[in-house]
């Protein structure tokens, strides 16, 4: 016999939040009732902005509305969560209204905090916003060559290789425009290589040689003097830019902060396995929220989300959960000339990334093309089969 | 036992790479010149990474010591 239908409510309508209320609402039907809280109702799919900054996509195809997405049967409440009251059960919302919960998923992401940067956003361009990729893509159709530096000004962000895939990418777009011989193109690393995964910039470091893309390492972003037209280093390097592309520091929301559920950047402590908020029976954290030390992607998120719904409807039926999440991600790099590698890891294995081919390229567009109508749902594979390299890099 | 006085003590055991760099070079950021940080990491990129960037970065690398395990690594902020 079903009781009162279990109350599940969750914070966020991106990849991990979208799919996680869909896998529970199917999975429980009426043994549970499913509402996502979304501050803009509508959901991005964030891949895309280094495409829109290089001219190969528009802004259109990246965003759709949050209830085209959800199951019919997904309640959706277009509104900003301002604070959680774990022991009641209970989620605040920004236009005084309440939400009670039996279990609570925090998929609320990451934001973008340029002002912690002095000068960031007045002298350099991102594109972690739909908004900066398509001011970028204006500017590069300006730009007649000159010194393009790109750095990462914090770690943690979002899709680590987004910064590289962007120096290969906008060294074609260059020579494509005729202007790559008047260009110098230099990635500033925050590390003593090129990305945080020491066998993917094996991978990595050779092309970049090969393409003439220069590499600074140890370059922790300080300040950016718009003025003067350089950036300066923790390390007490000042360089000069014409153009300056700089990924924002990212912290957690401010819905965590002021819960005083996260670390002191807002990041969630979760258990790495169960993805449980630490201390928190009823609370789960997924995708960039969280405190993992794993990739803040989407495809986290993807292989996050049906361990969490699995728990959550475990916990409504009064059985034991037996899912756990190992540590899974893949993702595609991008190197230009129609070529990406793929990344594939988890906690125990550090990926192996094969050179990069058009096959793993073609797979990336194949991805770009069906994720509206795959993902959100559920509709790839819930184990998808991406085996783990566990030998050499392929060659 | 430390062998200088420490003004911050970071535990970053367990914390894969670049987990304990990261976590210095924010102590830096924060901390005044001359304050003295340690840093304690049981992953093996560290022995490179922390000693090459207090180098570049022009502060001071007081000791490294092999323990059980993991590695104490003392910082002073030179500049």
């Amino acid at each position: 016999m079903i009781g009162v239908p279990a109350k599940v409510v969750v914070l966020g309508g991106g990849v991990g939040g979208t799919l996680v209320a869909n896998l529970l609402a199917k999975e429980l039907g009426r043994e549970g009732r499913v509402t996502v809280v979304d501050p803009t109702g509508m959901h991005h799919y964030q891949p895309g902005y280094l495409y829109v900054a290089l001219g190969q996509a528009n802004g259109r195809w990246l965003v759709r509305d949050e209830r085209t997405l959800l199951r019919r049967e997904v309640d959706l409440a277009v509104e900003r969560a301002t604070r959680i009251e774990p022991d009641a059960g209970l989620v605040h919302l920004e236009r005084g209204g309440k939400l009670e919960y039996d279990y609570l998923v925090l998929a609320t992401g990451a934001r973008l905090v340029p002002e912690l940067v002095p000068g960031l956003r007045e002298g350099s361009h991102e594109f972690y916003s739909l908004e900066g990729a398509q001011r970028l893509r204006e500017e590069l159709r300006r730009f007649r060559g000159g010194r393009l530096l790109v750095g990462i000004a914090g770690i943690p962000y979002k899709c680590p290789p987004a910064p590289v895939e962007f120096v290969f990418m906008v060294e074609e777009y260059l020579r494509r425009r005729g202007v790559r011989d008047r260009s110098r193109i230099t990635l500033l690393s925050p590390l003593n290589r090129a990305f945080t995964i020491e066998s993917a910039s094996k991978v990595i470091q050779p092309l970049m040689e090969q393409r003439g893309i220069e590499l600074v390492t140890f370059f922790n972003v300080e300040e950016v003097d718009p003025s003067a037209g350089t950036v300066s280093s923790l390390e007490g390097e000042k360089l000069e830019y014409d153009l300056l592309v700089l990924v924002p520091p990212h912290r957690g929301q401010q819905v965590v902060v002021d819960s005083g559920l996260g670390d002191p950047a807002g990041w969630l402590p979760t258990d790495r396995y169960t993805l449980q908020v630490e201390g928190q029976d009823r609370i789960f954290a997924i995708g960039d929220a969280t405190n993992l030390p794993i990739s803040k992607s989407g495809s986290t998120a993807h292989f996050e989300a049906p361990v969490v719904a699995s728990r959550i409807a475990s916990l409504v039926r009064g059985t034991a959960p037996n899912e756990n999440y190992g540590g899974r991600v893949m993702c595609f790099l991008e190197t230009g000339n129609r070529r990406a590698t793929v990344l594939r890891f988890d906690y125990e294995h550090p990926p192996a990334p094969p050179q990069p081919n058009l096959i793993w390229h073609s797979a990336k567009w194949l991805f770009n093309r069906l994720y509206w109508e795959t993902v959100p749902q559920g509709r790839l594979p819930e184990k998808m089969p991406v085996p783990i390299p566990t030998g050499r890099s392929e060659s | 036992m430390a062998t200088v006085n420490v003004d911050r003590s970071i535990d970053a055991r367990g914390m894969p790479c670049p987990g304990p760099l990261m976590s210095l070079i924010g102590a830096i950021r924060e901390g005044e010149v001359g304050n003295v940080i340690e840093v304690l990491s049981s992953d093996e990129g560290s022995k490179t990474d922390i000693p090459a960037w207090v180098a570049k970065a022009g502060h001071e690398l007081v000791e490294v010591v092999t323990e059980d395990g993991f590695t104490r690594f003392v910082v002073k902020k030179a500049r």
